[in-house]
């Protein structure tokens, strides 16, 4: 369908995969609009029970960061491990964190 | 159910549960026949997601029909050995595919009449008949939503797919008496309130298709002579070509497993 890029533009998919988490990225469709896109979505990534709500986004319309300023935008924090929560010793009573 | 058989036949309840399976399990075939053809990878998804729903409720309504009939008959046996004038399917699920245009709109007349059917069913004093119907109805309130989407962007979308989807509303329109069509055993079955009166459907089935009809500046053709027979078991031509293929590997290898 390369000569339909114009016609069915590409979007993002966000699927929940159930309450209390947040959506996360399951993939692309394409489709003239948002609603074929959702109904796409629907039949796309959801169909093995994987979703409780979908979000679609025009994929034109998201920025991304760019490759290659990796270095300042990702490496700075490589080395701040203080960052983890990592350095409390956790009473027992509390349990699994 | 075996207080539904005090009051009713075996044969009437055993010929609504193949009507309705049978209908459900052709239209699901025809869908399938998409896998690989559709008009886009993730419409071809889509198609697949629905013949997969319709041939769920086949399986539900067979197994229950090969219960009331009581001879050992599963769903499998009652769909792949038997042959065309045993089927009691609707005529218009077994016209062959076409082209998107018919399926979308095949799609669409057939879901704004099953969408209320199965909406009502699920109060049938039939407890079986009732869950089925509760499963089915969210399905078909899905199928009704997709084909209505599709209808609406072709029949208003350039002059050949308006062309195209309105051939296929007049090709269809006399296949669309026959959901009304109410015979001895229907009748016996509506006065237990295991069915319903189809009668009861026809406003809610006329102002769904006004409305998407209207909106995709398609004609809505004058009510006219209908075809009948399917549920009698007078079929097309074409169904016996579709069972030919469906029954081919269980008819070769029955009861082969996989």
């Amino acid at each position: 369908m390369s000569d339909n890029k114009d016609m069915m533009p590409l979007w993002e998919v966000f699927v929940r995969s159930k309450n209390g988490l947040s959506h996360t990225h399951a993939g692309s469709v394409h489709a003239t609009d948002a609603e074929m896109a959702l109904q796409n979505a629907r039949d796309i990534y959801t169909r093995r029970a994987e979703g409780v709500s979908i979000w679609v986004v025009p994929s034109a319309e998201i920025t991304a960061s760019d490759p290659s300023s990796k270095g300042e935008m990702f490496e700075p924090s490589g080395t701040k491990i203080y960052r983890h929560p990592t350095f409390y010793d956790i009473p027992e009573e509390v349990g699994h964190m | 159910m075996a207080a539904e058989l005090e009051i009713v036949s075996r044969e009437a309840l055993f010929d609504l549960a193949l009507r309705l399976g049978d209908t459900s399990l052709v239209l699901g075939h025809r869908l399938s026949e998409w896998a690989g053809h559709g008009p886009l990878l993730e419409e071809d998804i889509a198609l697949s997601n629905l013949g997969l729903d319709l041939i769920g409720q086949a399986r539900s309504f067979l197994s229950y029909a090969g219960e009331v009939e009581g001879k050992g008959r599963d769903e499998d046996k009652l769909a792949f050995f038997r042959n065309a004038p045993e089927y009691k399917n609707l005529l218009m699920v077994e016209l062959p595919k076409g082209d998107f245009a018919f399926t979308m709109v095949r799609q669409l007349l057939f879901s704004a009449f099953h969408l209320p059917l199965f909406r009502r069913m699920i109060n049938s004093t039939d407890t079986t008949i009732a869950a089925i119907a509760a499963k089915a109805e969210k399905e078909m309130s899905y199928h009704l939503r997709h084909s209505s989407q599709w209808v609406v962007r072709m029949g208003d979308g350039t002059e050949e797919s308006h062309a195209r989807c309105q051939k296929a509303v007049d090709d269809l329109w006399p296949y669309t008496g026959e959901v009304f069509e109410v015979d001895n055993n229907a009748r016996e079955l509506i006065e237990a309130g295991i069915w319903v009166d189809p009668e009861y459907l026809r406003d809610e089935w006329n102002g769904t298709l006004d409305a998407v009809l209207n909106e995709a500046t398609l004609k809505k053709p004058e009510s006219g002579w209908m075809q009948s027979g399917g549920i009698s078991g007078t079929h097309s031509e074409h169904l016996g070509h579709l069972l030919a293929e469906m029954q081919s590997v269980q008819r070769a290898y029955p009861g082969l497993k996989w």
